[in-house]
């Protein structure tokens, strides 16, 4: 007994936290102090290896975390206390679950002997986050707290990743025990993810493939998930077979947007060219996407006439929203990698030429067409200039929900992954600032671009001050038409124009509110002033709120109205001769 | 049919739905059981009926059984969705195996005189229900077997004065030398 006092690893479990996180190769953390994490405060305070950044807001804390995650690859941490801060991190949990994000987030909890007592910042974290999680776990004995911290990193990490959450009750935190570094059996036995696709299914779907007269590649934020070989993999493929590929919002990035095949995104406010060939392929091969009823429209009109390939690593994905003919289940760059090689030695590639001359027509469509004016800014030619003026640069861009979401995703190019973090599943407004926040930390020197909107914004604006505090120039790029834009597009189109509270009576003055917080604030009204202030807002070394006056009731298209199939999709130009100008009849004045 | 007004494609769906009994078996810790349900509640499955039992008590392992309805697509998720949690080892569909026993115990209160009670003796007498308590106007029977037969004897007891009874829910096991 007397030699454990000397045993390294006999720690406190609030060292065994601060020690977990070093062996993961954590650097940097989001958090919040609050009466329960004190104790891990204090470790915090007496160490340099891992980085605190204060948030302002527990919720900032997570999508700080996730936007790190999304931009690195690594796993985000976030670090909050019992209670509120619990209650708080609700909503970027549920966001990483749904988009599939590593989030270990560690909580504070009321000391053990008091659980259930409604003690003083007390809540059922462990329930409450249950269905937001992937796995989380309570530690009553500082002895399992090392595995539990491991087995962590690890669930959120593997298979598909997701959030996981950690509560410490605080004598857990002060009570001396034994520490370990990570090792296999930390993991339930139970939890296994299949990585291997298998061989008669790969073979099935090259097969598919190689006789493809009408094909697609539809792929998804799993192939960024998979990592960067997935994404070289994925190239290759389009490469080596010819065909076009589309992606959902999640994969932007995956293929560059500047390649021949590229279709541009699919799905509600996809491009034509995307979503008809969707509908009129004969073979699909979906790659790490998930059908959503965003992307699918009406689904038993989806793609009718094709034979579905779905490489997927989580089995539920399988035939829940669309029957797919060849499901392959496992990680998306080995399915790909074996994919490739029995194209490569089997097949060839299919003629095609007939099926591009197709997409070619509904190109020249041109759905993503909108009217510039000299007078007045609209919102996609914002989107356009700033994506000129990043060109070239090591850029990345979150956003926050909504229309600028979806104008940034049809009219900003992505040309590597990593690059673009949003929040798809969830639709979380508020996500885009604190994101910035945490992309700018784990990327101190590059170009960090929230693209926003004038409400979304203001859910996490408080946030610019820990921008400010670390030194982080991150730029909100406002896209200012003083409206929910997408909320009023659905009230014009489905609710006979009554705007009911979609319009933003009080706005703060932007530019007045980054100076407040110690920021930059540029405004700019006329499309001649455009260019410039965005070159402006570009070379400023602190952190800009840009508020950008646009065009306010300028709507998202080309949109697939709801309960509709892709082939019924609303263009611009039909969309302005009837539906919306119907829709504005009667409206609010311009402002 | 109307579309009404909504973001979301509202469809009504018409496949036929499939009752299937479930066998899972996962790691006995805190919150096991919570998980399961709130995955059936989140989702908007259905439980028929529910049993849980630690059966392994060295390597911490309980057996759940669950009897649920749904369509073919919806049974396939259900599964799915149960194989994915953390602490679940196996899912087994007993219905598709084909090649299971499920079993139910009732206990079945009776109170009445006379006739009744003679007939309710009789019945139980047919059904191998055994009586585990009796008063002079009043029997309990235990009664094991499948669902339906039990639902048959509770049937029989109503007229008889049938007062409460208490079920266990379904546990089910594959034939054969085999274990899941």
């Amino acid at each position: 007994m007397s030699d454990k006092s000397h045993d390294p690893n006999q720690m406190t479990g609030a060292a065994m936290i601060v020690r977990a996180l070093i062996d993961h190769g954590v650097t940097d953390i989001f958090g919040y102090p609050g009466g329960a994490v004190l104790p891990i405060y204090d470790e915090i305070f007496q160490q340099s290896e891992v980085q605190h950044i204060l948030v302002r807001h527990e919720q900032g804390a997570g999508h700080a975390a996730e936007g790190y995650a999304r931009s690195t690859g690594k796993p985000g941490v976030a670090l909050v206390t019992s209670g509120p801060g619990a209650t708080n991190m609700v909503t970027p949990l549920t966001d990483a679950l749904m988009d599939s994000i590593p989030l270990v987030c560690i909580s504070g909890q009321v000391p053990t002997h008091l659980i259930g007592n409604d003690a003083f910042q007390e809540c059922d974290t462990v329930g409450i986050t249950r269905p937001c999680t992937k796995h989380n776990w309570l530690v009553r004995d500082v002895n399992d707290l090392a595995k539990v911290l491991h087995e962590a990193f690890y669930v959120a990490t593997t298979g598909r990743p997701g959030p996981v959450l950690v509560d410490v009750p605080k004598d857990v935190q002060f009570a001396t025990g034994t520490y370990h570094p990570p090792r296999k059996s930390d993991v339930h036995r139970s939890y296994a993810p299949r990585v291997k696709g298998d061989a008669t299914q790969i073979r099935k779907a090259v097969s598919l493939l190689a006789n493809a007269k009408r094909p697609v590649i539809y792929s998804g934020g799993g192939v960024i998930n998979s990592g960067p070989e997935a994404t070289k993999l994925l190239r290759e493929l389009v490469e080596v077979t010819g065909f076009p590929i589309t992606s959902t919002l999640m994969g932007l990035g995956a293929y560059p947007a500047s390649g021949k095949s590229w279709l541009g995104m699919l799905g509600m406010h996809g491009t034509y060219e995307a979503n008809m060939t969707m509908h009129d392929c004969d073979v699909m091969l979906c790659v790490g996407a998930r059908f959503d009823d965003r992307i699918t429209g009406r689904v038993d009109a989806f793609s009718p006439n094709s034979k579905k390939i779905h490489i997927d690593i989580d089995p539920s994905s399988i035939n829940k929203n669309i029957r797919v003919d060849v499901p392959i289940i496992g990680d998306c760059g080995n399915i790909l990698g074996d994919i490739l090689q029995v194209f490569k030695a089997e097949a060839k590639k299919p003629d095609i030429k007939a099926w591009w001359q197709q997409i070619a027509q509904w190109r020249a469509r041109n759905s993503l067409y909108y009217k510039k004016s000299n007078d007045i800014i609209l919102p996609q030619h914002a989107i356009q200039s700033l994506f000129e003026a990043t060109r070239g640069r090591d850029t990345y861009i979150t956003t926050e929900v909504g229309q600028h979401q979806m104008w940034a995703a049809q009219f900003f190019g992505f040309e590597e992954p990593h690059r673009w973090m949003t929040s798809g599943g969830l639709g979380t407004m508020g996500y885009g600032l604190p994101a910035a926040v945490g992309v700018q930390v784990a990327h101190p020197d590059s170009l960090v671009i929230d693209i926003a909107g004038d409400a979304s914004v203001q859910m996490t604006m408080q946030e610019m001050s820990t921008a400010v505090q670390y030194e982080l120039p991150i730029k909100i790029f406002i896209l200012n038409n003083q409206y929910m834009g997408m909320v009023r597009q659905w009230q014009q189109l489905l609710h006979g124009n009554r705007l009911s509270h979609s319009y933003s009576e009080a706005l703060p003055d932007f530019v007045k509110l980054a100076e407040a917080y110690g920021g930059v604030g540029i405004q700019v009204h006329k499309p001649g002033d455009l260019d410039g202030a965005i070159q402006e807002m570009i070379s400023v070394k602190r952190p800009v709120l840009f508020d950008c006056r646009v065009a306010a009731l300028e709507n998202c298209f080309p949109m697939i109205p709801s309960g509709k199939a892709h082939n019924e999709m609303l263009l611009p130009e039909q969309a302005n001769d009837e539906a919306t100008a119907k829709a504005f009849a009667g409206g609010k004045a311009l402002v | 049919m109307n579309q009404p007004a909504s973001a979301y494609f509202i469809e009504e769906r018409h496949d036929p739905n499939e009752t299937h009994t479930l066998s899972v078996l996962v790691q006995n810790e805190p919150g096991v059981l919570a998980r399961v349900i709130g995955l059936f509640s989140g989702r908007g499955y259905n439980i028929e009926s529910l049993t849980v039992s630690e059966t392994e008590s060295q390597k911490h392992l309980s057996r759940i059984t669950i009897v649920t309805t749904g369509t073919p697509m919806v049974i396939e998720q259900i599964k799915h969705q149960l194989d994915r949690m953390i602490p679940v080892y196996r899912v087994v569909d007993m219905t598709q195996t084909k090649r299971s026993i499920e079993r139910e115990l009732a206990m079945v209160k009776v109170r009445g005189q006379g006739e009744h009670r003679v007939e309710a003796l009789r019945l139980a007498d047919a059904f191998r229900a055994r009586v585990i308590d009796a008063t002079t106007e009043s029997f309990v029977f235990e009664i094991t077997g499948n669902t339906d037969k039990i639902n048959q004897f509770i049937d029989l007891m109503r007229p008889l004065g049938l007062v409460e009874v208490s079920r266990t829910g379904v546990a089910a096991i594959g034939r054969g030398p085999e274990g899941m």
